[in-house]
């Protein structure tokens, strides 16, 4: 199908757009990678009057070193993610989940800012930025703030994120020598998630030392998987106390029933793929 | 920037040749190569992002030219299916596909080559499963994979030996 009209800018500053954000226009969407959005436009499931297009942006795309952290820009692709240095050595989960998110077409557009505001609950980027405790930048009119990835995720589809404001980077603390793995369940590459697993675990001579779990479609948001963390830190990384912890895994959850899947088969694969997601994760 | 309903004007290159354009901005970049230019190789297989027949080079990527607007390419490279042959000679991913029968009905054809050429390009050397893996974004409704993966290894094979 043929999205609805709607005007179009493509602002060439921040400033720029973030005017074009406090426009009368009745509905503004803001346009980052589009393999979300222009699907839905098609589809006709929103019919804004405004599309902001943040393609033009200058300094929103790419990755840095910022110290105790990488920063990466909302712009910058999942492709990119899965190439860039800085995240292979510091933040491995994020590359493993970027590899894994639809089909290479649409990981040459799809960006990472736009996949978190977006906020599907069975995206596959939000467990992870939940997982690496990641923080948002956001910038609106009276300027940036900060919004730790726990915060962020507010409901189905909706983030911290106002109507006036962009996600303009992604600050994620290093956790350089973390073992990770994502472990996801969909039918076909195009497909979401029914259940999607991101672990990140710090061992020290096979203990044990910090462990994160994110759950992908468990809820309306993003989760932790807190259960399971609190039961498996200070633990030996063998197979057999992985499988005890990942018991845990659909501890507090409440996953959608839809064509894919139950909710009770949802909590029963949680724990299925959260014991293979450490396992791999751990190396055991 | 202007609030003007209606019309934005593109420039884009396609296949080599620049155009200069007023599209609207909701139009969808394969309709602008189909109905606007008349490059009616690249084909639209669903409606939903998933087949990858509509997928072109964009600025040597490869994506679905159903999930991006025309307005996004404005300044940008684009290379169709029928851009790619040259002199009169086809593509060694063409003559792959035609050497090893890698088709059924064709419809996913277009759409297999430029994923198929942006995937050597990436990796020059690839397994049959990082083939299979790469081709994840197209779908051939004949379930024809088999001719289709090998014409990929075969051209991936003709080059290496070429270099």
């Amino acid at each position: 199908m043929i999205p609805a009209a709607f005007d179009y800018l493509a602002p060439t500053s921040i400033e720029e757009a973030l005017a074009a954000l406090s426009s009368d226009a009745d509905e503004v969407k803001v346009l980052a990678g589009g393999q979300s959005l222009i699907p839905v436009l098609r589809l006709r499931l929103a019919a804004p009057t405004l599309v902001v297009d943040l393609g033009r942006l200058p300094d929103l795309a790419g990755v840095r070193d910022d110290g105790g952290a990488i920063l990466i820009g909302a712009m910058t692709t999942h492709d990119e993610l899965t190439r860039e240095p800085l995240v292979s050595e510091h933040a491995t989960l994020l590359a493993k989940v970027a590899q894994t998110v639809a089909d290479p077409q649409v990981r040459h557009r799809g960006t990472f800012g736009g996949a978190l505001v977006h906020a599907d609950p069975a995206g596959d980027f939000p467990a992870a930025a939940l997982a690496l405790d990641a923080e948002m930048t956001i910038v609106g009119p009276s300027g940036p703030r900060t919004v730790p990835a726990a915060e962020f995720f507010t409901d189905l589809f909706t983030t911290a994120v106002s109507e006036d404001e962009i996600l303009t980077a992604v600050r994620v603390p290093k956790h350089t020598g973390w073992g990770s793995h994502y472990e996801k369940f969909h039918r076909s590459a195009q497909m979401w998630s029914i259940v999607g697993v991101a672990a990140t675990v710090r061992l020290d001579g096979g203990t044990v030392v910090e462990v994160k779990v994110g759950l992908t479609n468990m809820a309306s948001t993003a989760i932790r998987a807190a259960a399971v963390e609190q039961q498996l830190v200070g633990q030996p990384a063998a197979p057999e106390v992985i499988a005890s912890a990942a018991e845990r895994a659909a501890d507090g959850t409440s996953p959608p029933t839809d064509v894919n899947g139950d909710a009770d088969y949802r909590q029963h694969l949680a724990k299925v793929l959260t014991r293979r997601a450490l396992i791999t994760a751990c190396g055991c | 920037m202007g609030l003007a309903w209606g019309m934005t004007r593109i420039s884009v290159s396609v296949d080599g040749i620049a155009y200069v354009d007023e599209v609207e901005p909701r139009m969808l970049l394969v309709h602008y190569l189909r109905d606007r230019l008349g490059k009616t190789g690249t084909v639209v297989g669903c409606d939903t992002s998933n087949c990858g027949s509509c997928t072109v080079h964009l600025d040597g990527r490869s994506v679905k030219s159903c999930a991006v607007l025309a307005v996004q390419a404005d300044g940008h490279e684009v290379i169709t299916i029928e851009g790619i042959a040259k002199d009169g000679e086809l593509h060694p991913m063409q003559r792959a596909f035609h050497e090893s029968h890698a088709l059924q009905c064709g419809y996913c054809t277009p759409g297999m080559i430029m994923q198929s050429i942006d995937l050597l390009a990436a990796n020059p050397d690839p397994t049959e499963a990082d083939v299979r893996e790469g081709l994840e974004g197209n779908l051939c409704r004949c379930t024809g994979y088999h001719n289709i993966v090998k014409a990929v290894l075969t051209a991936a094979a003709d080059a290496k030996a070429a270099r």
